[in-house]
Order: structure tokens, then C-alpha cells, then sequence
């Protein structure tokens, strides 16, 4: 069964006196426990269709299903909900609370679903260590090397056992090794854990992890293609 | 984990933070210092007030509150002593005077006075005079000749202990009676008019002098606190003859320091919604600055799935420290304040002449009351609170989208 069904979805933007169609129709259907990246140059759409489907900005026209909920029927605070306990994020910039940390970082997300302090300290320290952070639980992202906020902020978006894991372009601000380690963790944790991973990138290296490359381009799917078995 | 979030975030920019807390403290201390230095000033007026001849309630002749003349004497005070010995509380002090109008004169000058026919045993201990006779002697019981004047009087008249004074006023016969009496003590008061208004002779010489009999003008009495005035006049209403008798308590016999009272009460509420409002546009704009620098992350948070109304209580979480911090220090430092100078006073000798005038004293000892450490407290934390609401309210009010693309 699908996780995601995007439905003749249409977004236009407003700058000024200008219209930017960001999406122009875009349908895609994205299978439980996929790994996935959309493509395209800048502009093409690839980070507002995420947005789109993470409920964090709204369509003009079409139909999402994240998960069994109907985006375009829900509120704002059922938005928040289901970001909440059905979607992980990772940032290109990472953005992690600077105040926290590592192991405070992973654990607000816990906090906010109301998981009680004992069990998601031993979560979050469970999942910092699958991550390959552990010993570093309690410095502050201003501590943390690049590579290492991307894994505290990948660990905080998987830590709630989240249906999906958007990634907006999560290597971008990685050195191409750091990349690559990053990715192997979190192919790991999409066959360990059976998350669906959508990225959004540029990188070359995302595009050959993904098992599925959809490419976008003036805010239409041209391209999409399922690899084969690796 | 919310406030210990709360707490490191007021500490990311700490010269900030300082700069807020310092506003709230010196706000706090303010207005604590500002309402003993008052509370010091009324009190002392009060205290002087009662000291000065008034007491807690009075007694008088039915009419003498409006014309405190001879003919609105008290004929009868063994009536009343029964009824102080069935109704008052057993520590009350209480005496009885004859007080009228007179003239005081010598060779070289006369003025008006107020000749005070004083029991000396009891006055003593209910007014000032008790401890006020600085040179000489106070008044012995039956002393038919001594007189005590206050200082101000004697350099006004140019003599001295030991002197003659001659007093003239009207007796019970509408005559004039006349009487000399020679100096025998002289005393200071907290304030001049006091020590030219006042001359005290014994009690059974202001009688005979006036041809009184055995007629007072007034009983004064000093309760054990302030606040027992209203119950015991309400006592002795109810048990004299209303037609013959008058009670009154000092807040109605001194009605201008009980509207002075509650002048500065005034004062202090308006001195708290100022500094309020110089610390509430701190407050505002200090957390606003706040969020605006912390708006990528507000996003973020949103974008978690955190609900508004969690940044709004992250953000008045912010406050609440800030605010509280504020209101301990600045208690903790205006409680220092006034312990230091609730010893020493603060005196305003240099401007004696302007501060007797305001009815204030030389010397004002603040009092702190503890109804105005909470109101202050109360004031800068509830508005504290509720101006905070606009920054947070903003911070919630953010889209993700939006948020995480400010830079």
C-alpha cells in the first residue's frame, strides 16, 4: 500500500505582481518503506512538494494522502499532530536547538509527544548510538561537526518511529565522505526500521542511494524511474 | 525540560538579559523603597498626630468639636470614668484635660495658645510631652503656678526657665480670668507650630484659674494599635448618652492627615503603574528582539509538529524567569535598603521649614508593609506576564515555511 498519494497537485506562488507555478500537476504515489529522492534544478518544485506533503505549506489544487490522512481536510493543529508523531524532518541546515544537547536535541521530540523522561532518555540514547554518536550525548550543537548534526538531526527525525523521513537536500552542507556516511546510516535505518525516506536533491551521490529517482522539472514529474535490487 | 530550556534561553545573549533584569530590579526596588519611604512619612504623621495631643479616641462635651469653647465643657467626668472602667480594654491609658484658647503674654510679647490643663502623671505616659521636656520639670499634680512652654515659644517671647507668663482666657462666667505662672519647664516637639501652639499647666490649676470646678474639656486615650480606634469609639457611642457626649477617632480628629493617608496611597499605585510601564516597554521590546533572532527556530519547532499555544508558553516561560530573578533581587535588595535606613532615618533637617509645612517629620524611617511587597510583586509579574503575551503570541503566530526561510 501507498504511504503517500499526490493527486494533480498545483502551486503558484506570489512575488509581488509576479506568479511563480512551483507545481503544475504533479501525481506521484510513493510505496511504505521507500527510499526515495526527487530531483530537478532549483526551482523545479522538488522542496515544495515536500513541504507539501510534511503539512508544512498548502496546495492550490489536488489531493494528498500521508498515511491514511487526508492533508487538504485537516487543520492546522491536526497538521501539527501529524507532523508530530507520523513525520520526521532533516534540514539542510541542520536546525538543531543550539541550547540543547545532542541527547536534548533527540529527546524534545519525545517530550512534545508526551513520552515519559526515563524511557526517552534510553530511546534517545539507543538511537544517538545506531547513529554512531554515542559518547557524544551531551554536547551542544555548536560542538558537533557538520556530519554529526546531520546524525543528531537525522536521529531526532527517526527516534519517534516516524512513517516518513523528509530530507531536504540533507547533504548539501556535508564534504562528499561525510555524505556518503550519512546516507549508509540512514539506508541502514530505512531497511532496519522500514521508514520511508524522501529526499530532495542536487547530489549526485543522494541519487544513487535512492532505490527511486523522480526528477522534476518546471514543477511537472518528467522522470521516474525504480532501480533495480541493489 | 520546558524550563530548563526557559532558563538557557534567557542566558544566550547574557548582556541582554542583564539589561532587562536590571530594569526589573531597579523597578521591584523602587517601588518597595518608594512605598516605606512613604509608608515612613505617613506613619510618622500619624504617630505624631496621636502623640500631639490627639490619642487614638477622644471624648468630648456634645458641640465642643465644633466650637471648643469653655461652655462645651464636661461637668461630670466621675460619668465617665465609670464607663471607661466597664468598656475600655484593660491597657488602655487614657487622661483628661482641659483645653481651651488663651493668651499668653509677658512684658514683652503676647500671642495666642493653647492652654493644656494636664493630669502630669498621665500625659506623660499618652503624649508626647512624656519625654519632651528637655529643660527643667514637667508639672507636678497640684502645682497652682508652674507652667512648661515649648522652645519655639520661649525665644519667641524672649525669656526663660524661671520666668513669669501670664495666661488670660475666658472662665465658666463669660469673664475674663487671668493667672501668672512662672516657667518651670521647657520642651521640644518634632515640630515648631507645636512648641509656640502648646502650654501645659497642672489640672487643678487650669480648673481654678477658668472657675471649672471639676469640668474637663476632653479625655484622650492611647489603645494598644491603630486599628482598635473605630471598635472602642464604637464602644463608648453606645455606652454614653449621645446627647451629652461626643467620640471620636483620631482618624476623624486629624481628617486632614487621614486624607494625606490616602493621598499617598495614591501616590504609591501611581508610582507603580509608571515605573510599570518604562519596565513593561523593556519587557516587550526585549523579548521581541528575542524571538525576532530565534524566529528560524520557532519554525522548526513548528514544523516538529509543536502547537502555538507550546511556543507561547515557551516564550512566557522566558519571561517568567526574567521576572521572577527581577522580582527576587529587587525584593532582596529594597528589603536591604530599608533595613539600613530603618535605624538611621532619613533626614531632611535641610529641608525642615518645607517638610513641617507637608506636615512631614525631620527624620522618616520607612516601614515597609508587606500588602506593598506583594502588590509590587504582583504588579511587575502579572503585567509583566501579560505584556509578554504580544511577543509570544508573534512567535507563535509564524508559518513554518515562513520562519525557516528568515534569515
Amino acid at each position: 500500500m501507498d504511504i503517500v498519494e499526490c493527486t494533480d497537485i498545483k502551486k503558484t506562488y506570489h512575488q509581488g505582481k509576479v506568479e511563480i507555478q512551483a507545481l503544475r500537476g504533479v501525481n506521484l504515489s510513493i510505496a511504505r518503506g521507500g527510499f526515495m529522492a526527487i530531483a530537478g534544478p532549483s526551482g523545479s518544485g522538488k522542496t515544495t512538494i515536500l513541504n507539501i506533503i510534511g503539512g508544512l505549506d498548502s496546495m492550490d489544487a489536488g489531493h494528498v494522502v500521508v498515511d491514511g490522512n487526508t492533508l487538504d481536510e485537516m487543520n492546522q493543529s491536526q497538521l501539527a499532530q501529524m507532523r508530530l508523531n507520523k513525520i520526521g524532518f532533516v534540514f539542510q541546515a541542520y536546525n538543531l536547538i543550539p541550547v540543547l544537547s545532542a541527547l536534548e536535541n533527540v529527546e524534545y521530540i519525545m517530550l512534545l509527544q508526551g513520552v515519559p523522561t526515563a524511557q526517552r532518555r534510553d530511546l534517545a540514547r539507543s538511537i544517538l548510538n545506531d547513529v554512531g554518536l554515542e559518547g557524544t550525548y551531551d554536547r551542544r550543537p555548536a560542538e558537533l561537526s557538520g556530519g554529526q548534526q546531520q546524525r543528531v538531526a537525522v536521529a531526532r527525525a527517526i527516534v519517534s518511529n516516524p512513517s516518513i523521513v523528509l530530507a531536504d537536500e540533507p547533504t548539501a552542507n556535508l564534504d562528499s565522505k561525510t555524505g556518503k556516511g550519512l546516507l549508509e546510516m540512514m539506508k541502514e535505518m530505512n531497511e532496519k526500521k522500514n521508514v520511508t525516506f524522501i529526499f530532495s536533491t542536487h547530489d549526485q551521490m543522494v541519487m544513487d542511494y535512492a532505490r527511486r529517482l523522480v526528477r522534476l522539472r518546471d514543477g511537472l514529474v518528467v522522470d521516474d524511474k525504480v532501480k533495480e535490487a541493489q | 525540560m520546558n524550563f530548563q530550556i526557559g532558563w538557557r534561553n534567557i542566558w544566550r545573549n547574557p548582556k541582554r538579559t542583564l539589561v532587562i533584569l536590571s530594569a526589573v530590579i531597579i523597578g521591584v526596588w523602587s517601588m518597595i523603597f518608594l512605598s516605606a519611604f512613604m509608608r515612613g512619612i505617613t506613619d510618622q504623621m500619624v504617630r505624631n498626630g496621636i502623640s500631639t495631643l490627639t490619642g487614638h479616641v477622644q471624648v468630648h462635651h456634645k458641640g465642643y468639636r465644633d466650637d471648643p469653647g469653655i461652655e462645651n465643657s464636661m461637668t461630670e467626668p466621675g460619668v465617665l470614668e465609670t464607663v471607661f472602667n466597664n468598656t475600655l480594654p484593660p491597657d488602655t491609658l487614657w487622661t483628661s484635660r482641659v483645653r481651651v484658647s488663651a493668651v499668653a503674654s509677658n512684658a514683652r510679647h503676647s500671642s495666642g495658645v493653647t492652654l493644656l490643663g494636664a493630669d502630669p502623671a498621665k500625659e506623660g505616659k499618652i503624649s508626647f510631652i512624656g519625654g519632651a521636656v528637655t529643660l527643667g520639670r514637667f508639672l507636678k499634680p497640684d502645682d497652682p503656678h508652674g507652667i512648661v512652654v515649648g522652645q519655639a515659644l520661649v525665644e519667641k517671647f524672649e525669656t526663660k526657665l524661671g520666668r513669669k507668663l501670664v495666661l488670660m482666657s475666658q472662665d465658666t462666667g463669660r469673664e475674663i480670668a487671668s493667672r501668672a505662672f512662672r516657667i518651670v519647664g521647657i520642651f521640644r516637639a518634632e515640630m515648631e507650630a507645636t512648641e509656640k501652639q502648646f502650654v501645659f499647666v497642672s489640672l487643678p490649676a487650669a480648673q481654678e484659674m477658668l472657675k471649672l470646678k471639676k469640668g474637663i474639656s476632653e479625655v484622650s486615650m492611647i489603645l494598644n494599635s491603630h486599628q482598635e480606634a473605630n471598635e472602642v469609639a464604637a464602644v463608648l457611642r453606645d455606652a454614653l448618652p449621645a446627647n451629652d457626649y461626643e467620640v471620636q477617632t483620631w482618624q476623624e480628629a486629624m481628617p486632614m492627615v487621614t486624607a494625606i493617608l490616602k493621598m499617598y496611597d495614591g501616590f504609591v499605585f501611581l508610582w507603580f503603574f509608571v515605573v510599570f510601564i518604562a519596565m513593561g516597554f523593556g519587557i516587550v521590546n526585549t523579548t521581541l528582539m528575542a524571538v525576532y533572532e530565534r524566529i528560524r527556530e520557532f519554525g522548526l519547532l513548528k514544523a516538529l509538529g509543536m502547537k502555538p499555544w507550546w511556543i507561547v508558553r515557551q516564550v512566557l516561560t522566558e519571561s517568567f524567569y526574567l521576572l521572577v530573578l527581577g522580582m527576587i533581587i529587587g525584593t532582596g535588595l529594597g528589603a536591604l535598603s530599608v533595613l539600613a535606613l530603618s535605624g538611621t532615618g532619613i533626614d531632611l533637617s535641610s529641608v525642615a521649614a518645607g517638610a513641617e509645612f507637608a506636615g512631614m517629620s525631620r527624620m522618616i524611617y520607612p516601614v515597609v508593609e508587606s500588602k506593598d511587597v506583594v502588590t509590587a510583586n504582583l504588579v511587575v509579574f502579572i503585567l509583566g506576564i501579560i505584556v509578554s503575551l504580544y511577543p509570544a503570541i508573534k512567535a507563535a503566530r509564524f508559518t513554518p515555511i515562513e520562519a525557516m526561510a528568515h534569515n
